[in-house]
């Protein structure tokens, strides 16, 4: 296989890694307050992603990094181009980090009450426009014969476009309610898995429109199969969702994020952002690409270290594999509800 | 202002705020799992609370580290995409390898850290502050060794067809010359942050345990803290104690001198290795940048021996000398490691730089580089006699006594931060107006298609968004500050599934 195609692979799965980590990050953010009804119960909900949050944030650094690295022009066009979807992302991603690190450094009832806001709105905007993104990539946007996108910022709201931002969104969602479930007990358990019965079925709604939508116009007998995977990898999480198997109602999920990603990311093959003005500007694995022996290095740094930090990734799940329920929470450092107030 | 402008501000702004919490995370991460290893050694309770306390420090400011990074690397292909697409080939490849090698080393490990303390055997959860350290530093050098392709370009081949550079030589790369003193350089500066930072918090503790109200001294009597504005912790006010009371703080002395004496120490050491090592980067910088040197110097003729100007008052463009202090041959000495060494002077070297690329003005800003230089001097020196002055206060047992130590432990961790600060507007400023050394200059870099409407949203959206943060940031650092050492007595929960978590969000 060529070098480039290696990498094509290699940030696919990395985007892959960040979707299916971050995915549920998010979900578990914007549920904050719909699975957790005091500060109590919001802070069980937050402490399930609190040891994994920041390391599953370095997929996408590194997935940034990987792209800077291996394909030089499809990072500039992409981040150039997509500059104020990209602004409002990283602006998401600053206030949702510090949020979480800092939301309990006060016991006070206020400070939390605004950062619990930040984490909510902060985790949802990314879920959608990462979406909206990557809708806009594989739909092709206006580039020029140099490489740069022209086309501002309202072109990247197409209908295409803000149904893959809607798919994300409430993939997420679902993702980050049954990862709630699995990883909790009590009240915000049964609550989590409530929600995730409810919002699964508008997200396998979405997914299957989106998944025919982009077969239709973009599919290959390839995506067709991937698609299927995808669409079962979500129905299989509802059902056992519905039967209280929240270990694989998250596998299903996580499939159903990886398999779609990946849907995306072989319909965009060779492409790796196709040009809506022109076949002959396209951006591909063959001219966006850096060189041989770049590619070459690269390669076996991430033939070595992937597996080494998927493993203690891994291994971080394992350590805080205890469901946490609100005794897991200091009490002395529990507010009391407002209710005096 | 055009975007090209812009985009250079909001690079200077977002980078020199970024930087503010780097040198802290680098050197403070190794001094918490230090103490923490010498609770693991010794036993002693008074390290585990040091640990706990600056562990908890350290992560309110890790925390602002990590986000203000993600803007670096995003900003690279936002405001500069066509340097992304002239270097990355090269640029590229470290960066992925600091994310793949070192940043998932250091928010993966920092995480069970944070979360583990009760989940893990001693040694092991010893091992993911190390862990975390070793990420932070090895960041350090991946970063830093793209950061010296721009300073001094290595290993690569310019290919005219695709118009860009292009990696040869890997190794090159990661053993520039420039790297291999600056990355040095930074990692003891970034020492010099965190002893100082530690030194100046245990200082504050020990001022104001021993700044008690005394008969003889009025001004003492003053509330030595602000109002209290956050009681939230309950045991500890901020209120300074009653006369006669018992000082919450008093059984915690023994910790907070050990605090001094490790901060102290680290400084000085530090600031021994920055001396040495900036020694060794002047000579690496008058040969791979000679421009550099020149300017900040502002030296515009070439001098054999040259002298360096500790001070000079010149006209306001800089280009006249109308009165300085001089230490003869020091330049010569700095440059070139020989007392009457030739420096070229920046005629000289504009002559030179015509000649090779072009007309253009290749000096950057002279006053910027000429001030930068001295004062990241000056701030770093004087933050080391600031730890020597208070680790001699304190010997054989005595306090800090003279109202004075307020304003100077406030300024002590601040003089070598600000220190790094303004060396690194110094190196950056000083390789104007390339982008890439020789090879591509900074007007070229920026992104075509980018309208200053959207750089000027971002830029001002950043400085918003980054000031809201330094006021947060810094009440919190402050409260936990007050707070003093924690609690550490054990819980009585063993084992169960509900053991409470530690250090939970």
């Amino acid at each position: 296989m060529e070098l480039p195609t290696i990498w094509f692979i290699l940030i696919a799965v990395l985007w892959i890694g960040y979707f299916v980590l971050e995915g549920f990050d998010f979900g578990v953010g914007m549920l904050l307050h719909v699975l957790g009804r005091d500060d109590r119960e919001r802070r069980v909900v937050v402490n399930t992603i609190g040891p994994h949050f920041d390391g599953n944030e370095v997929w996408l650094i590194t997935a940034g990094g990987a792209t800077f690295a291996a394909f030089p022009e499809w990072y500039a066009t992409l981040f150039s181009g997509f500059y104020l979807p990209l602004l409002l992302i990283l602006v998401a991603l600053i206030v949702r980090l510090v949020a979480i690190d800092y939301r309990s450094k006060r016991a006070e009832l206020v400070w939390r009450q605004r950062w619990d806001v930040a984490i909510t709105v902060s985790s949802a905007v990314p879920a959608l426009l990462w979406g909206v993104a990557f809708g806009n990539i594989l739909r092709g946007v206006p580039i020029d014969a140099d490489f740069n996108y022209v086309g501002g910022f309202v072109n990247l709201l197409n209908p295409f476009a803000l149904l893959t931002g809607l798919v994300t969104l409430t993939l997420f969602l679902t993702h980050g309610a049954v990862f709630v479930a699995l990883k909790t007990d009590g009240v915000v358990r049964v609550r989590a898995n409530a929600f995730a019965a409810k919002v699964g079925v508008v997200a396998a709604v979405l997914t299957v429109a989106l998944a025919l939508w982009l077969n239709l116009r973009y599919g290959s007998p390839v995506t067709y199969a991937t698609s299927l995977v995808a669409a079962a990898g979500l129905l299989g999480a509802l059902a056992a969702n519905r039967r209280g198997r929240e270990g694989w109602a998250f596998v299903g999920t996580a499939t159903c994020i990886a398999f779609l990603f990946a849907t995306a990311f072989l319909a965009l093959f060779p492409n790796v952002m196709p040009s809506s003005l022109d076949p002959a500007w396209n951006l591909t694995t063959s001219n966006a690409s850096s060189t041989p022996y770049t590619l070459r290095i690269m390669t076996w740094a991430a033939a070595v270290f992937t597996p080494v930090v998927i493993a203690y990734q891994a291994w971080t799940y394992w350590v805080f594999r205890r469901r946490l329920s609100t005794s897991s929470i200091h009490d002395d450092v529990v507010l009391p509800e407002p209710a005096a107030r | 202002m055009s975007a090209e402008t812009l985009a250079r501000w909001q690079f200077a702004i977002t980078t020199v705020y970024h930087f503010f919490f780097v040198p802290v995370t680098l050197g403070l991460a190794p001094l918490v799992a230090g103490l923490q290893t010498a609770w693991v050694r010794t036993g002693r309770e008074k390290y585990l609370k040091l640990t706990k306390f600056f562990g908890k420090l350290f992560l309110i400011n890790f925390a602002l580290g990590v986000v203000t990074g993600i803007v670096q690397e995003f900003q690279f292909g936002m405001n500069w995409s066509e340097y992304s697409r002239f270097v990355g080939d090269i640029f590229g490849a470290p960066l992925a390898l600091e994310s793949l090698l070192a940043f998932f080393l250091e928010s993966t490990f920092l995480g069970i850290w944070i979360f583990g303390w009760d989940r893990l055997p001693k040694r092991l959860h010893l091992a993911m502050i190390w862990l975390a350290a070793l990420g932070s530093t090895l960041s350090a050098y991946f970063i830093l060794a793209a950061n010296s392709f721009m300073q001094n370009p290595v290993g690569f081949t310019f290919n005219a067809e695709r118009g860009r550079a292009e990696l040869t030589d890997f190794a090159a790369v990661l053993t520039n010359p420039v790297v291999l003193v600056t990355f040095p350089h930074q990692i003891f500066a970034s020492f010099m942050v965190s002893g100082a930072f530690l030194a100046a918090v245990a200082g504050w503790h020990l001022f104001r345990g021993g700044a008690r109200p005394e008969p003889v001294e009025g001004p003492h009597a003053e509330p030595v803290g602000e109002p209290s504005t956050s009681s939230g912790n309950g045991s500890h006010s901020l209120r300074p104690e009653p006369v006669d009371g018992p000082s919450p703080s008093s059984g915690d002395g023994s910790a907070w001198r050990s605090a001094i004496k490790i901060g102290a120490v680290t400084l000085l050491i530090a600031s021994l290795g920055v001396i040495i090592t900036g020694d060794l980067q002047g000579k690496v910088m008058t040969r791979v940048q000679p421009m550099k040197m020149a300017a900040a110097e502002a030296l515009y003729e070439t001098e054999q021996p040259a002298s360096f100007s500790v001070i000079t008052i010149g006209t306001p463009d800089g280009q006249h000398e109308l009165w300085s202090i001089k230490v003869p041959h020091l330049l010569s000495y700095l440059a070139t490691g020989d007392v009457d060494g030739q420096v070229q002077g920046i005629r000289q070297l504009q002559s030179a730089y015509e000649a090779t690329y072009g007309p253009n003005t290749y000096s950057p800003n002279i006053p910027l580089t000429y001030w930068s230089f001295r004062w990241m001097i000056a701030l770093g020196a004087a933050g080391a006699a600031l730890g020597a002055l208070l680790l001699w206060s304190i010997r054989g047992g005595r306090g800090l006594r003279h109202r004075l130590w307020r304003p100077l432990l406030i300024a002590l961790p601040l003089l070598p931060l600000f220190s790094n600060s303004i060396g690194w507007i110094f190196t950056e400023n000083g390789r104007q107006p390339w982008l890439v050394f020789g090879l591509l200059p900074t007007a070229s870099g920026v992104s075509p298609g980018t309208t200053v409407a959207e750089v000027l949203t971002s830029m001002t959206t950043f400085t918003v968004l980054y000031g809201v943060l330094a006021v947060i940031e810094v009440r919190l650092l402050l409260k936990y500050i007050r707070a003093g050492l924690p609690d550490t007595t054990p819980h009585t929960v063993d084992e169960g599934e509900d053991a409470p978590l530690e250090f939970a969000y």
